[in-house]
């Protein structure tokens, strides 16, 4: 047997494989375009494992219904688009407050309110990072291939359930739809992390006691045995609510720290050609790929130029962009929207480079082509 | 032959966005690096609907079809929406119902009866996209005979194997056997 699958996959199509090697067996969802296949396919595929599909009445219940089968002990996941992404604030926020591992996936389309339905746009890059109401951190995270869709998949449902928190994975509509050529691994080996389960007895368990040196505490299924309360309420180490302001420091503060203080395993940046480069172009998802193109044209005229590509969009890789700042004479910051990665960027970099943005907003993929005369002639 | 772009456009629900599936899948057994895309509105029927290839030795980065080198185009309004996007010297392939054939004289045009053929030789119309597979391989050898007829057996609906192989069988023979409607320069 061969030790590799070579077909064409599709992004959407990647993404539910990808969740179910990475042990996705609950998914409730509310199909929307461009995001739809997904809800599709994990409609196929999970009864296939042993797993459930609902589809729930609308978006709010299918990120309910994630959480709650997350609570359950499955790996769940929802997915959504546009309009939809604004209404899975509301359990996205529960999801961070309760600590429950899950993985939301936005495919971006066109808005603002129905918008663009079937045009790509990146327009959540700051509603993913604060859509819900809280201060909190969150992981974010954007590949920008039927591949890499493959991988961060998995990378998203590891990462939910080693911090217990929400991931939220962005996707293109372009890469969400296109096909391309996907290599899996006949032997189905995959890096699988598991939540931490509580070994003391169901009596002495505190759901959410953290051990010393730890910022996760462990988590118990619904149903194994240990009796446990959850709320959207800030409470104590026993799960029950609290007004205590020692208390609601001490959660705030953890719920952030696990996140923020564990930004070289959760942040993962890609460096093309950047070592030598002047101009750094700074894109995510589809959008980077026309600045690869764009890197290997301007390289091609003599001008250095290289790609830094966040696929952790949140946190922000503050550490990596520091460098590069010092490291270029330019940035440009490529992004479907008007600017909001650039804000970002331009906050860490612009002490020490110049920092510019470009963006384009009407349902069209940002061209290599304009890119390149846009660092050409600014 | 390094990149090769293709847009199949026409009207949604004619078949194009699984012709550019099945094309991309030939091209991926031919070993080549590929990306299949389509654009479409929110209408589940009617509207324009483009699906677009991209076959490369080299890998593809950026992944839409701007100037394309192939077209096909089984709608007047399809034809006039995209014309001008095929590059000079490109190719052509529009369905015989298409009265009004653009005025370029820097590409090549052949102009096949896809729809009728479906209606009246196979008796299916949902055939068409088949038959315009066999048409571009006729006419290009984009891909493999073999990674085509592979690529088709593999995406249709079982049951209809024979159908489908009878369709692309008459794609083929649309071009051998319309050199007469073949316009620019000479095929």
């Amino acid at each position: 047997m061969a030790d590799k699958i070579i077909k064409l996959m599709q992004g959407n199509e990647a993404c539910v494989e990808g969740a179910i090697a990475a042990g996705m067996r609950f998914y409730a969802g509310y199909p929307i375009t461009p995001s739809t296949e997904i809800a599709e396919l994990s409609a196929e595929k999970l009864p296939q494992v042993g797993g459930r599909f609902i589809q729930m009445e609308d978006e709010i219940a299918g990120i309910s219904a994630t959480i709650g089968a997350a609570i359950a002990g499955e790996k769940a996941m929802t997915a959504t688009s546009g309009p939809g992404f604004s209404l899975k604030q509301e359990g996205l926020g529960y999801a961070v407050i309760t600590e429950t591992p899950c993985v939301i996936v936005n495919v971006q389309r066109g808005g603002p309110s129905t918008g663009l339905p079937t045009a790509p746009a990146q327009g959540e890059i700051m509603q993913a990072r604060w859509g819900t109401h809280g201060d909190h951190s969150i992981i974010v995270l954007y590949p920008w291939s039927v591949k890499e869709i493959y991988n961060t998949t998995i990378r998203a449902f590891n990462l939910a359930e080693k911090y217990r928190t929400p991931v939220i994975l962005l996707m293109d509509e372009v890469i969400a739809h296109m096909r391309e050529k996907i290599e899996l691994s006949n032997d189905n080996k995959v890096e699988i992390y598991n939540r931490k389960k509580p070994t003391c007895s169901p009596e002495n368990y505190k759901p959410y006691e953290v051990k010393e040196g730890d910022l996760v505490p462990e988590m118990a299924g619904f149903g194994e045995g240990y009796r446990f309360h959850v709320t959207g309420l800030v409470h104590s180490e026993s799960g029950f609510p609290s007004g205590n302001e020692k208390v609601a420091e001490t959660l705030i503060n953890r719920l952030i720290d696990k996140i923020e203080d564990n930004k070289d395993d959760i942040v993962e940046v890609n460096e093309y050609l950047t070592d030598d480069a002047d101009i750094a172009i700074v894109a995510f998802g589809a959008t980077s790929r026309s600045a690869k193109s764009a890197v290997d044209t301007l390289r091609e005229s003599g001008i250095k130029a290289g790609l830094f590509r966040p696929i952790t969009i949140w946190p922000l890789a503050e550490k990596e962009l520091l460098e590069l700042a010092k490291k270029v004479k330019r940035i440009v910051v490529v992004e479907m929207n008007m600017g909001q990665y650039f804000l970002e960027v331009d906050r860490i970099a612009g002490k020490f480079t110049k920092v510019e943005k470009y963006g384009r907003l009407n349902g069209e993929l940002i061209t290599p082509e304009e890119i390149i005369s846009f660092v050409k002639e600014g | 032959m390094i990149r090769q772009e293709l847009r199949l456009t026409g009207s949604g629900g004619q078949g194009l966005i699984l012709a550019g599936i099945i094309l991309a899948e030939a091209a991926l057994y031919d070993g080549m690096n590929v990306v299949q895309s389509q654009s479409y509105g929110p209408e589940a029927r009617g509207g324009a609907s483009k699906a677009e290839v991209i076959i490369s030795k080299e890998k593809i980065n950026y992944p839409k079809v701007n100037e394309c080198d192939i077209m096909l185009t089984l709608t007047q309004v399809a034809c006039d929406k995209y014309i001008n996007s095929l590059k000079s010297g490109g190719i052509l392939i529009v369905d015989k119902s298409i009265e009004k054939l653009p005025e370029r004289d820097d590409i090549k045009i052949y102009r096949v009866p896809i729809l009728e053929t479906a209606i009246d030789k196979l008796g299916k119309p949902m055939v068409a996209n088949i038959i315009a597979l066999g048409s571009i391989y006729e006419l290009t050898k984009i891909v493999s005979k073999d990674s085509l007829e592979r690529a088709v057996l593999g995406r249709v609906p079982r049951g209809t194997e024979e159908l489908n192989k009878k369709a692309l069988e008459e794609g083929f023979n649309l071009i051998r056997e319309h050199k007469e409607d073949c316009y620019g320069e000479v095929c």
